[in-house]
């Protein structure tokens, strides 16, 4: 796909981010768009928003679990770029009105000590470089029309990203067992549903290994202190005014985190 | 809920005999309601009573109990608003990493659950988390065998209470723990069948917390006119999706804290 295409694609996704309002699948109108243009597109849309004052504060993996990867088709997960923009407290309430469609996941976040680079890293190297993990939410959100993504359009739509939250209570990898850590979602006080890290690639960490690896190919850095959202562990939950969720990871602690206002879909 | 009877005794022994029958041959029956349609829940304990009654006249060994119907969604599916409990025998047990024969099973299932052994005797009504847990000796990691010996799977609540809630087989193993160093809530659990991962979930997946279905246990006991006696077994409820097994097939339960469970199942 020429550059102007690719540039014209990635300030649509910027313009419809700004306004609220979302825009026809990209595959319907670009049948061969391959899964390189998207991140072309997604890192256009990215360029738009840095331009306008964000900076980059990490990463998210998207598309690990296995429903999620065979209703897409794929084989392997999707990333997308935290910015500084869509940070919120705990505690403080998301307003629905600065998002479209919000669905909520519950994830486990890493903090990073030491820059990874791949390829060639592995799990093991994702411990050993891990400052901390975190329970926490991602509120999903897509610029695409009525959510009728294939893995082109929510790659080139920044994997689908729209705010986040991390908890409070931060836990060291090697005293935590991350891969069985139960997850226990609840929604206004009712439990919702459960998990555990092996939802995940089988563990959180090998999705962050992926995550490095596939960086390295792009030449993308992938640097200490970047806050990396690892992948859902529960279904998506929808969410409306007044919604309060709490998911807490077995040995860890929990985020909490509450909607008001009304969004835009 | 309630326990009314409604069914003649001649009917309770006539149902009674046509499970036994059917779990002894391994062999598919039609649900009882099909024939009984105003059984009632009672009626069922019922049927289940005497299947009891029977095994222990037999030499049977009771060990324990089990909840089962212990997740929202399974509740829902069947309608109803209680869970179930069914009796386990010394004959339903199976050692960690054992060989487990299917050929005397109709369609079994595997599922996850936290066990808990009892080092006080419980009694209910009345009896709650805090009782459970101050009662309990220790908690282990556990696969239960389920086997419903209605055709398809295909029953209602008082169908499978007749069956000692599809009750089969079970597996206890991993590591031992103490339930006050752990937060059964959150436990995350992982099913694994020939290494794939085919079930995964938090205990709080059984009524909010393991505990509580142990509990909910006592006190259905107690309306009929059982307890809980200590060294009991007891298994507290699927925590995953219940899985089919066939011959060949190898199975891993691996639990947050509890270690893992293995076995594999033969012809």
């Amino acid at each position: 796909m020429d550059e102007s295409r690719i540039r014209q694609l990635g300030d649509e996704l910027f313009d419809a981010w700004r306004a609220r309002r979302t825009v026809a699948p990209l595959v319907e109108r670009e049948p061969d768009i391959a899964l390189e243009d998207a991140y072309r597109i997604q890192s256009r849309y990215i360029e738009r928003r840095l331009a306008a004052g964000e900076t980059i504060v990490g990463k998210k993996i998207g598309v690990t679990s296995k429903p999620v990867q065979d209703f897409l088709g794929v084989f392997q997960p999707d990333f997308g770029q935290l910015t500084s923009g869509m940070v919120h407290e705990e505690g403080e309430a998301i307003d629905l009105g600065t998002l479209i469609q919000p669905k909520a996941e519950a994830e486990l976040a890493f903090v990073l000590k030491e820059d990874l680079r791949g390829p060639g890293v592995t799990a093991m190297d994702v411990i050993r470089a891990t400052d901390y993990v975190v329970p926490c939410f991602e509120i999903v959100d897509s610029r695409i029309t009525d959510w009728k993504i294939r893995i082109q359009d929510t790659v080139a739509d920044n994997a689908s990203c729209g705010v986040f939250v991390l908890g409070g209570s931060r836990g060291d990898p090697r005293r935590l067992d991350i891969t069985l850590a139960g997850m226990v979602l609840e929604k206004n006080g009712e439990l919702h549903s459960t998990g555990v890290g092996a939802a995940v690639q089988g563990s959180p960490a090998n999705a962050v290994a992926w995550l490095a690896n596939t960086l390295g190919e792009l030449g993308i850095p992938f640097k200490a202190g970047e806050v990396i959202l690892s992948g859902s562990q529960s279904a998506l939950v929808p969410v409306a005014d007044g919604d309060e969720l709490v998911c807490t990871v077995g040995g860890l602690g929990s985020c909490r985190v509450k909607f008001s206002g009304r969004s835009a879909a | 809920m309630s326990m009314d009877i409604t069914l003649s005794r001649e009917d309770v022994v006539r149902l009674c005999e046509r499970i036994e029958g059917a779990q002894r041959r391994a062999h598919a029956i039609p649900k009882l309601t099909d024939e009984y349609p105003g059984m009632t829940i009672g009626d069922g304990y019922a049927v289940q009573t005497e299947l009891r009654r029977r095994y222990v006249a037999q030499g049977h060994r009771l060990v324990g109990w089990k909840a089962g119907l212990t997740s929202k969604a399974k509740m829902r599916q069947m309608g109803v608003d209680v869970p179930s409990i069914g009796f386990l025998t010394d004959r339903m047990a199976r050692a960690e990493n054992a060989a487990i024969s299917t050929s005397d099973l109709v369609h079994p299932r595997v599922e996850c659950e936290v066990a808990f052994v009892m080092k006080k005797a419980l009694a209910g009504p009345g009896c709650t988390r805090q009782d459970v847990l101050d009662a309990t000796d220790h908690v282990l990691p556990a696969v239960e065998i389920i086997d419903s010996r209605f055709s398809g799977f295909k029953f209602d609540l008082a169908s499978v209470v007749a069956d000692n809630g599809s009750s089969a087989r079970f597996v206890g193993g991993g590591r031992a723990r103490c339930a006050d160093e752990l937060d059964l809530r959150t436990l995350g659990v992982v099913l694994e069948k020939n290494g794939e991962i085919v079930g995964m979930g938090a205990a709080a997946a059984v009524l909010g917390h393991p505990a509580d279905a142990v509990a909910m246990l006592v006190n259905i006991l107690a309306e009929l006119g059982e307890s809980l006696p200590a060294g009991s077994f007891v298994l507290s409820g699927g925590i995953t999706e219940a899985v089919p097994v066939r011959p060949g097939d190898s199975v891993v339960a691996r639990f947050q804290e509890l270690g893992s469970v293995s076995m594999r199942f033969a012809e």
